[in-house]
């Protein structure tokens, strides 16, 4: 059953020079051994990357590295039982966990050509392409706010940070790009 | 232009005028002035009272190192910035400054009366003076200290800039930008490295920009430079920070910088940060930080209009500025000499060059005779003449024994110039723990074995002239982009300075200091090992020497010369105190940067938050949480809308924001096993589709958390946490899992944020929400009281509890956040007709309290067991083991003497008692008396009539029916002991 979007209010944030809210789109935390992870990919179209804090996408589906054995799968539209179904069939009969997280954040995009020095205003980690390339994604911290950090483009990066830190993300980074 | 000021020359615009105010009087000066230089091409060299004699000061340096020259500068009232050093403040237009510690004024100065009072307020004074009578110290003492102490005034205004901050990362960091730092930079650029270099001028070249005649491989230094920073702005891996002072060094080489982006402009654009506070990782740290020139100690060395020799020629090439008219130079190193040579070309009057050493045969000398400069050799200064600006000198001949003094001599003069040598800038070698090496050969303190990945370049490194200092530092340069060690390096010169005091006469006329800034004077510090100081760290304490802002920049060597002499040991035998960070000082705005006001911390809101503003909540601070404590309507007090809450739920229906409770899905083949390790409670046996209240212990058998947990699936259950406790139990649970139980196969995933919770209880509930709920049948036999269910409610996901945290019938929707409004505003509405109440935490409290349920953290304190507050129902006694479980056996958990929860009635139904307040059995007993519990919550409550309360007595469940005393000022409240359960004890209402 489709859900009413209607009814659905997102954080918002307030308008900001190369910084986005991007629509809501379907989240899940999946979790298990390398084999789940491998499976899952499959039933999803999506050739995983062999290495760790690397994200993996196709078709608009992305599944990011968090962890040994956590994965944020990104993009599976909320609510549409085919996709869960299809994972959950794909992975029948080996432990994992698979845990809707679409509404617990929201998604943010920082782009532009000073994007790497307003998200270094509260990311202490090395953003050059170099240590941090395209499809490289970690959780880290943001100010005071614990976000994943995804570079989607030489000059582009997806923040996912958690609800209610939205708006103070959201406003840090608003005041990081005033100067540009 | 002024008398002061050069036709030509330097790196200041003639064409652009700039007018400043000092202490109200309108000045002219230079595009590319500091405030010092525009004030010196005045004539100004009174610029400030010194901290505790208020003696007349000058400017010493020109630079960062300056102990005088602290000035005030501001823009309007809220943007006053005092202590400032005017040899760092850049000129601009409209600039206004003011000079510090001054009453009236700074000629006339009543604050001088300290001078006149000085030979009895010796080092120490303060620690001698009010020692006694000990009851003086707060209404006398400390009141009158501080009405003196302190230097400048800090604005009363907030602070209206910004302040921004950046993290960065690079392969090498070059610290200071003269010509060793810029050869390390170009080096290690041009190896491949990924470069930052910083200095806190606004132009980067350091001494080159001293030295017009500086010749670097055939060309001129000017054009060298040009070259040097063409390349390097041109490199898109080198970050080049003017006007950035990197202040300290942390721990795996983060160095923090403070670059000034505003500051030296006249209309600072509004989308420019004032500062900026940098935190640079560096893989290899490059410190290029170069040499402190030290002034020499003689009575009356800190008369306005003397000053380094070196400073002198700052002010003359870089500004274009003559200091004085007639010089007299002290020489107590080699590199005097050439500020004598250059003024005098300038066309300053060299009365004469002093040189207090035996042998001073040598190059410079036989230039200064060359050019015809008056030179006397073996002479000391016995004293100096004038008072707001000097006017003289009294020389004395120094004996064969390089002791005895006898005079020879005055010399009129309008400017001294003095220079005991160089020092090697390693303050922030020594902050990053490095040890500091002497050099005999250098008389001067060097990097030794550094702790992180750093090296010196230049001659913070110790190696002096231009050429030896490019060199070193392109080795420097080429070694940190490699990452190899630094190779030791070979010093070619000498030490040619002059450390301590000057031989004096035996009764010195005049004070001769030490540490300008903290009025620290040779005498001081003998003083303090007459009084048997020994150690450098005590006698810097007791004098005060190198602890003022400058951190003895221009003393601290010259006080561990005199305080070796007098000992009769060494230098490196004596130590140097430790260097610390900030290197200069650094604006509280930058140290707190992005991080204040509504930056300051986080605050978190719940999908439902607009509604309850527009709703007019009243809000508390629970966590980072925003969350509504009660909805006042109209003239309502808190109490009146608590009340009023309070009774909607009991007689019809409330409805409650419980978002914020924290939510972890467990999930795994191995779910119930883990969380019957985690909690005190069986979950072997909860059905699908039921809920149970969990307590969680800490490994000492108290509580830490609780919630009710519903399962969901055979493998999943949905945890739920208190609001504060969310994080911490998470992460416990990630502890244990990953470090005990990495067997399990089981997995935590928080869900805190993915559902807006709402509550509704109270007799209507059922009715309210039946209208909404689809697919999930809400009576009482399909529905019972600890179940839970899936459905679908307004068409969106639903996940409904049936549970109560107010003794009423009552459900718990639980949807996906971005819903929470709607479907909130959804059964607001569908409620109209049965008296819906929205509340807030305040009547949830209330609520709770008139059933007896516990809120951890409130009603626990860390130290209280399930037992205690009347939980030891929920304990499975029969698992083999859960965290806290061997505790619970330890006999003071099982004694009868514990304090337990009960209920408190007072006398007076309507007096409430202070949460917190003691507890006694009997007021008939002499102080201090025994307490034997405290009140742990304590409302009125609206249902009853009466005040109500929980606390926590000592065997207080044995204690039931008796009467307690809760002792506060005036009188002793009697209290009756009670079950905590005081509304619907057998709790038919959750049925309903």
């Amino acid at each position: 059953m489709a859900e009413p979007a209607a009814l659905r209010r997102t954080a918002q944030i307030p308008s900001i020079a190369g910084v986005r809210l991007l629509a809501p789109t379907g989240r899940f935390i999946l979790r298990g051994a390398s084999s789940v992870i491998r499976a899952a990919a499959a039933a999803l179209d999506i050739k995983l990357a062999a290495r760790a804090c690397r994200a993996s996408h196709a078709q608009g589906r992305a599944l990011l590295w968090l962890g040994p054995d956590e994965y944020l799968l990104l993009g599976a539209e909320p609510g549409t039982p085919p996709l869960t179904s299809r994972l959950e069939a794909a992975l029948q009969g080996q432990p994992h966990a698979l845990v809707d997280v679409s509404h617990r954040q929201t998604g943010l995009e920082v782009a532009g050509a000073h994007a790497v020095e307003i998200l270094s205003s509260g990311c202490p980690l090395d953003l050059d392409m170099g240590a941090f390339p395209i499809d490289m994604c970690t959780r880290t911290v943001f100010a005071k706010a614990e976000i994943v950090l995804w570079r989607t483009a030489a000059d582009a990066f997806r923040v996912e940070v958690w609800r209610s830190f939205t708006d103070y993300v959201a406003r840090f980074l608003a005041d990081a790009a005033r100067e540009h | 232009m002024s008398t002061f000021r050069s036709a030509s020359g330097g790196l200041i615009d003639r064409s652009r005028p700039l007018k400043f105010t000092f202490d109200g009087k309108v000045f002219q000066g230079c595009r590319g002035d500091t405030l010092a230089s525009a004030l010196l091409a005045n004539g100004v060299h009174l610029v400030g009272r010194s901290f505790k004699y208020h003696r007349p000061r000058g400017i010493l340096t020109a630079g960062s190192a300056e102990p005088n020259a602290l000035v005030g500068v501001w823009r309007d009232s809220a943007r006053y910035a005092p202590n400032l050093r005017a040899t760092q403040v850049e000129l601009y237009e409209g600039l206004q400054a003011e000079s510090q510690n001054r009453w009236p004024n700074l000629a006339l100065d009543v604050g001088a009366i300290n001078a006149l009072l000085g030979p009895f307020v010796p080092a120490g004074f303060y620690y001698k003076t009010f020692m006694w009578p000990r009851r003086f110290w707060k209404t006398v003492y400390e009141p009158l200290i501080r009405a003196r102490a302190g230097l400048g005034r800090a604005p009363r205004l907030a602070d209206p800039d910004r302040y921004a901050s950046r993290f960065a990362h690079c392969d090498v960091l070059v610290i200071g930008a003269g010509p060793a730092g810029l050869a390390a930079a170009r080096a290690a650029a041009d190896g491949g490295a990924r470069v930052m270099l910083c200095d806190e001028q606004a132009q980067f070249g350091g001494a080159l920009l001293d030295n017009p005649a500086a010749v670097i491989d055939g060309r001129t230094g000017g054009d060298w430079l040009r070259d040097v920073l063409a390349t390097l702005s041109q490199n898109p891996r080198v970050t080049l920070l003017p006007r950035s002072t990197a202040f300290g060094y942390f721990p795996h080489n983060l160095i923090g910088i403070n670059e000034r982006l505003t500051d030296h402009l006249a209309a600072p654009p509004a989308h420019l940060p004032r500062e900026r506070l940098w935190q640079v990782r560096a893989r290899e740290v490059v410190l290029a930080a170069g040499a402190l020139e030290r002034p020499l100690v003689f009575p009356g060395n800190d008369r306005p209009g003397i000053m380094l020799a070196g400073a002198a020629r700052t002010y003359l090439h870089r500004y274009g500025v003559r200091c004085g008219s007639r010089a007299v130079v002290v020489a107590g190193c080699d590199e005097a000499y050439q500020a004598a040579l250059d003024l005098q070309t300038a066309g300053v009057t060299i009365a004469s060059i002093v040189d207090p050493r035996a042998r001073t045969e040598g190059a410079w000398r036989e230039a200064a005779r060359g050019a015809g400069l008056p030179l006397q050799e073996q002479r000391t200064v016995l004293g100096t003449l004038g008072t707001l600006r000097v006017s003289g000198v009294h020389l004395g001949r120094i004996g064969a024994n390089g002791q005895d003094v006898t005079p020879a001599g005055t010399v009129h003069c309008d400017l001294v110039l003095i220079s005991g040598g160089y020092t090697p800038c390693i303050h922030l070698f020594s902050q990053s723990r490095g040890k500091l090496a002497w050099s005999e050969q250098l008389q001067a303190f060097l990097s030794g074995a550094a702790a992180e990945r750093v090296r010196c370049a230049g001659a913070c490194h110790g190696v002096y002239g231009l050429a030896a200092a490019i060199a070193d530092g392109v080795a420097a340069g080429v070694g940190a982009a490699r990452g190899e060690r630094p190779a030791d390096v070979e010093h070619l010169s000498a030490a040619n300075g002059t450390l301590g005091a000057l031989p004096a006469a035996r009764h010195p006329r005049g004070k001769a200091f030490v540490d300008w800034q903290n009025d620290v004077t040779a005498a001081d510090l003998a003083l303090a090992m007459r009084e048997g100081f020994r150690s450098i760290e005590h006698v810097k304490r007791y004098t005060t020497t190198g602890m003022a802002t400058d951190q003895g920049k221009s003393s601290n060597l010259n006080a561990l010369a005199i305080v070796a002499k007098h000992q009769g040991k060494s230098i490196p035998q004596v130590g140097l105190t430790t260097f610390r960070m900030p290197y200069t000082p650094v604006s509280f705005g930058s140290m707190a940067s992005r991080t204040r006001g509504d930056l300051f911390d986080p605050v978190r809101a719940t999908p439902i938050h607009g509604w309850a503003q527009e709703h007019g909540a009243v809000f508390e601070n629970v966590a980072l949480w925003k969350r509504a404590r009660y909805f006042p309507r109209a003239a309502e007090d808190m109490h009146a809308a608590v009340a009023r809450e309070c009774l909607a739920v009991r007689r019809q229906c409330g409805i409650f924001d419980a978002s914020t409770l924290g939510k972890i899905e467990v999930v795994g083949r191995d779910a119930a096993t883990f969380m019957n390790r985690m909690y005190v409670n069986s979950w072997t046996k909860l059905a699908v589709g039921r809920t149970r209240y969990g307590i969680m212990l800490r490994e000492d058998g108290f509580i830490l958390d609780d919630g009710v947990v519903a399962r969901t699936a055979e493998d999943r259950f949905h945890v739920t946490t208190t609001t504060g406790g969310a994080a911490g139990v998470l992460a416990r649970m990630e502890d244990y899992l990953q470090t005990e139980w990495a067997d399990l196969s089981v997995w935590l995933t928080s869900t805190t944020e993915q559902w807006a919770v709402i509550a509704v209880q109270g007799p209507a509930a059922r009715e309210v929400l039946q209208q909404l709920v689809e697919d999930i049948d809400l009576a009482p036999a399909a529905l019972p009281h600890m179940a839970v269910a899936r459905g679908r409610i307004c068409g969106v996901p639903l996940l409904l509890f049936r549970v109560s945290f107010s003794g009423e019938l009552g459900f718990e929707a639980n949807v996906p956040a971005d819903y929470g409004r709607a479907v909130w505003e959804a059964i607001y509405s569908a409620g109209q007709g049965f008296g819906i109440t929205p509340y807030g935490t305040e009547t949830m409290h209330v609520l709770r309290a008139e059933k007896g349920y516990i809120i951890v953290g409130q009603d626990t304190d860390g130290t209280v067991t399930a037992d205690d507050v009347g939980l030891g129902w929920a304990i499975a006694h029969a698992k083999l083991d859960f965290v806290g479980k061997r505790s619970l056996d330890r006999p003071a958990l099982r004694s009868a003497h514990r304090k337990q929860l009960v209920g408190l009635l007072t006398a007076d139904p309507q007096v409430v008692l202070d949460e917190g307040a003691q507890i006694i059995a009997t007021p008939a007993q002499q102080c201090p008396m025994k307490l034997i519990g405290h009140v742990s919550s304590s409302y009125h409550s609206a249902a009853l009539g009466r005040s109500i309360a929980l606390a926590l007595v000592v065997g207080g469940r044995e204690r039931t029916g008796e009467t307690l005393y809760v002792p506060m000022p005036g009188r002793d409240i009697a209290v009756q002991v009670t079950s905590p359960v005081f509304y619907d004890p057998k709790g038919e209402r959750l049925n309903g």
